[in-house]
């Protein structure tokens, strides 16, 4: 150990030297934690936020001739899920979204995603259908407005049709209980 | 069953890592023979079952077993055979398997190949890849297990692999990647054994330079390969985009290459022991750094994968654990630096002193670009913003071309001191030779001058010319021609792995200014029959076809090429559209040649028959990736230098003399 007794002799200033990089890697590390924990990184920018839902002319999957527009979901603050067949994830929070639906009455539009209607009905006839109502996005036109980047995602709109909060990925048990549960019941009191 | 098989050889794993982590160094306080002696077969342990684990992730894939949620969402049942295999690290879960799987490889391979270690040195080495394996085991058993089921509703398919992960590159880019990567493990692994024993010398930095160069290497070809596969996938027509994820592997790319270099320094000459050591562990943590970058979603990009909070805070920890710990070891244990007055202001040590510098203020750079969304998000909270190519290029581009301009220096100086006359006569000639060519050159070939086409190629040409002069002045004693020529190959493989890797440089300097210079590009509206002239060619648009592959339909266009007036080939890019998980896909249509490429993308059908359609004519482009060739093999060569088995043999050597004096341990204790 003849270094530590070079230190003690006077070149201190070289020992603490060597805590530079430490104290370098702490500084970064902070920043990312303190990036880290600002935010879900799941909650992207988004430009919709606080808009109104885009405007649009879709059939409904289980009434085909039937078209609706956003005006058809107003009334009651209400989730917008956006669902397809070919997306495991949506089926892994089909569950939770059943369970939403029954336990705070809230209503949840779907739209069925670039999908099949035909496979989306069977699929809902499975494994049950949460949905006041899914409307048919087949070539992804209102996703494109909605800035959606897969599936699920799913989007909390008030009264009024104005967007409050967007989720991409799956709603599980705590993203209810810590964000859009929350969210729901903060526009249920405004309202 | 063989998912749960799977689950379980993972922990079972774990517990051979836990093992390795702590048996061996326990055996080296207690002075156990045995238990120092035990790595080797933990290791193997430990790779026996990530191995039986990533075997049964695969036979998964294999059977369509979509109770598995990984298989369910990253594979299909029309999936053809080899993607399905490849698609097994085509998302996190996976990938992280292969990863561990990899790093157990590594550490199997320097128990394996380390007969000259003392045992003790090995034992501390193999129990430091033990933890760190303790690491990314316990992060897949937490926070992201492959072998999870989705049951009791299990898909009948599976949402498919990925389309833009359907390819040739994403078989080999990731596994190459990823071997380079956890390759820096070993360089970490012996840095810090050296601390923990205090032995920081000579021989450590020897054991530790094959291992480095040859991690390097990988690394060099995994980068390259990205690179590659984003230029022709991706449909850019790019090969390098400043991208997070890219930047988070260049990072520990560019710190080891100046961790090789030091390496050198501290094996030859016994200086920069501390700066080496920091080298070592600064390349794994950016190795770490970069996993968490592509792995928490903490910055989003279009390669990240796996965006989860969870694993983010775990990655944290694991990070604050493992480089926090090297860096405070570090602090306490490094030698001080004292004035090593062993050298002089001018001497390869200062050269390759001033190519350390650079390389880490380069990485320091791409480091806070990449970081500077989360300090502004920080510092604003919560606006979002991001630092594209402007700033990289900008801040990387000067500190390139200082770097290159020293680089010619190194190998001519010698060590411990340069006449600076002497120096500046040899460079001198080719100082003036490497500005003719340079000027020359792009003059013969394209009849103009471009500052950033001379530039290269008189930089080119300098290092080239000065590594030309410098073999020649090492065989200059032997008199005649003829000899001096047979004299070259006995310079060793260390030197030629150094000529040829500097030589890829080279090449790639060239390649990156020529694409940049002189690529021409279009993106124009075509119907049936429309031409368009792009860098000397004339390419005519034939229409769309419909075409189709085992899991994807397409619209082909059909686009021949013209030279002179003559039909020369026929290029057919795709759009194709993946139905399972209805995403479209540009398969853009290469034809490659050494000195250029011409590259045709489909963009959108603008009605009628009417298609946007890229053109683009670049240049060189292949040299890009053929330095970065030459770079790997030049590493791999140095790494199989003759030099590092005869010190083994000598060290196993006088073991096995000192050990018939019944002293196992002379080179041992401390």
């Amino acid at each position: 150990m003849s270094e530590h007794a070079d230190t003690a002799t006077g070149s201190m200033p070289s020992r603490a030297s060597l805590f530079i990089p430490l104290a370098v890697f702490l500084v970064i590390l902070a920043l990312l934690w303190r990036g880290f924990s600002l935010g879900d990184p799941h909650a992207l920018p988004s430009a919709l936020l606080n808009q109104p839902l885009p405007e649009f002319a879709l059939p409904v999957l289980h009434e085909p001739g039937r078209v609706v527009g956003s005006e058809a979901m107003h009334g009651e603050p209400f989730l917008l899920n956006v669902w397809a067949t070919w997306c495991p994830t949506c089926r892994a929070e089909h569950a939770e979204l059943a369970r939403i639906a029954e336990e705070y009455g809230v209503p949840i539009f779907g739209i069925n995603y670039k999908d099949n209607p035909a496979e989306a009905r069977r699929w809902l006839a499975r494994y049950g259908d949460p949905y006041v109502f899914s409307v048919v996005d087949a070539d992804g036109s209102l996703g494109i407005d909605l800035g959606v980047y897969g599936a699920p995602e799913t989007f909390l709109v008030d009264a009024e049709g104005v967007i409050r909060y967007k989720r991409i990925g799956a709603v599980d048990r705590r993203v209810w209980d810590t964000k859009l549960g929350p969210l729901l019941a903060e526009l249920r009191d405004a309202s | 069953m063989i998912p749960e098989l799977g689950h379980f050889a993972l922990a079972l794993a774990l517990g051979f890592a836990i093992l390795l982590a702590t048996l061996p160094i326990a055996g080296t306080f207690t002075g156990r023979l045995v238990w120092m002696r035990s790595g080797g077969s933990l290791a193997a342990g430990m790779f026996a079952f990530l191995l039986l684990s990533y075997i049964c992730l695969t036979w998964s894939f294999l059977a369509d077993d979509f109770s598995v949620a990984y298989v369910a969402q990253n594979s299909n049942s029309l999936l053809p055979v080899y993607y399905k295999v490849s698609a097994v690290w085509g998302a996190h879960e996976g990938s992280f398997l292969l990863w561990t799987l990899i790093m157990a490889g590594w550490t199997v391979a320097v128990a394996v190949r380390s007969k000259g270690l003392p045992l003790d040195m090995l034992a501390r080495v193999l129990g430091v890849m033990g933890m760190v394996s303790i690491g990314f085991i316990l992060f897949m058993l937490l926070t992201s297990n492959p072998f999870d089921r989705l049951l009791p509703m299990s898909p009948s398919d599976g949402s498919d692999l990925n389309p833009q992960l359907q390819d040739f590159g994403l078989i080999v880019h990731p596994p190459m990647l990823y071997v380079g990567y956890v390759g820096f493990s070993v360089a970490f692994a012996f840095a810090i054994a050296a601390l923990m024993s205090g032995r920081l010398d000579a021989a450590w930095a020897r054991w530790s330079r094959p291992w480095t160069n040859v991690a390097w290497a990988f690394l060099t070809v995994g980068i390259a390969l990205g690179s590659w596969w984003a230029y022709y996938e991706l449909g850019w027509g790019g090969w390098w985009f400043w991208d997070a994820v890219e930047n988070a592997s260049f990072m520990p790319w560019l710190v080891g290459t100046a961790l090789i270099h030091s390496l050198a320094v501290t094996e030859k000459r016994g200086v920069f022991r501390s700066w080496t050591v920091l080298l070592a562990i600064a390349t794994f943590s950016l190795v770490l750094l970069g996993a968490f970058i592509v792995r928490s979603g903490v910055l989003t990009s279009v390669h990240a994968f796996a965006v989860d909070p969870e694993r983010g805070a775990y990655i944290m920890a694991f990070l604050l654990l493992v480089v926090g710990g090297s860096l405070a070891l570090y602090a306490f244990r490094a030698p001080v630096m004292r004035a090593d007055a062993q050298y002089d202001g001018l001497s390869r040590e200062v050269l390759l002193l001033v190519n350390n510098v650079l390389l880490v203020v380069a990485t320091a750079a791409v480091l806070l670009g990449t970081l500077y969304p989360l300090l502004y998000e920080a510092m604003t909270g919560g606006d979002k913003i991001s630092v594209g190519p402007p700033y990289f290029n900008a801040v990387f581009v000067p500190l390139m071309l200082l770097l290159l301009v020293a680089m010619a220096a190194g190998p001519l100086a010698r060590w411990k001191r340069t006449s600076a006359k002497e120096l500046v006569r040899n460079l001198g000639r080719i100082a003036v030779a490497s500005v003719v060519l340079g000027v020359l050159l792009p003059l013969v070939f394209t009849g103009a001058l471009d500052l950033w086409a001379v530039v290269a190629v008189a930089l080119a040409a300098w290092i080239t010319l000065s590594l030309v002069q410098d073999t020649l002045s090492r065989v200059a004693h032997k008199g005649d021609w003829p000899s001096r020529l047979a004299a070259i190959p006995k310079l060793g493989a260390g030197y030629a792995g150094m000529w040829i890797a500097h030589i890829g440089i080279a090449v790639s300097v060239i390649g990156i200014a020529m694409v940049v210079v002189y690529s021409d590009e279009r993106d124009v509206r075509m119907t049936p029959g429309d031409t368009v002239d792009v860098g000397g060619w004339t390419f005519r648009f034939d229409g769309i076809r419909p075409a189709e592959g085992p899991n994807w339909t397409a619209d082909e266009g059909v686009v021949t090429v013209l030279k002179n007036g003559r039909e020369r080939m026929t290029l057919l890019p795709q759009k194709r559209h993946y139905p399972v998980r209805g995403m479209v896909m540009t398969q853009a249509a290469i034809n490659p040649r050494f000195t250029r490429d011409l590259y045709v993308a489909l963009g959108e059908p603008l009605g009628g028959q009417a298609w946007a359609v890229r053109v683009h004519y670049k240049p060189f482009v292949r040299w890009i990736w053929l330095g970065a060739i030459l770079m790997a093999f030049g590493g791999v060569i140095a790494a199989v230098d003759k030099r590092y088995r005869r010190l083994a043999e000598r060290a196993v050597e006088r073991r096995r003399i000192a050990s018939t004096g019944d002293a196992p341990l002379a080179e041992g204790t401390s």
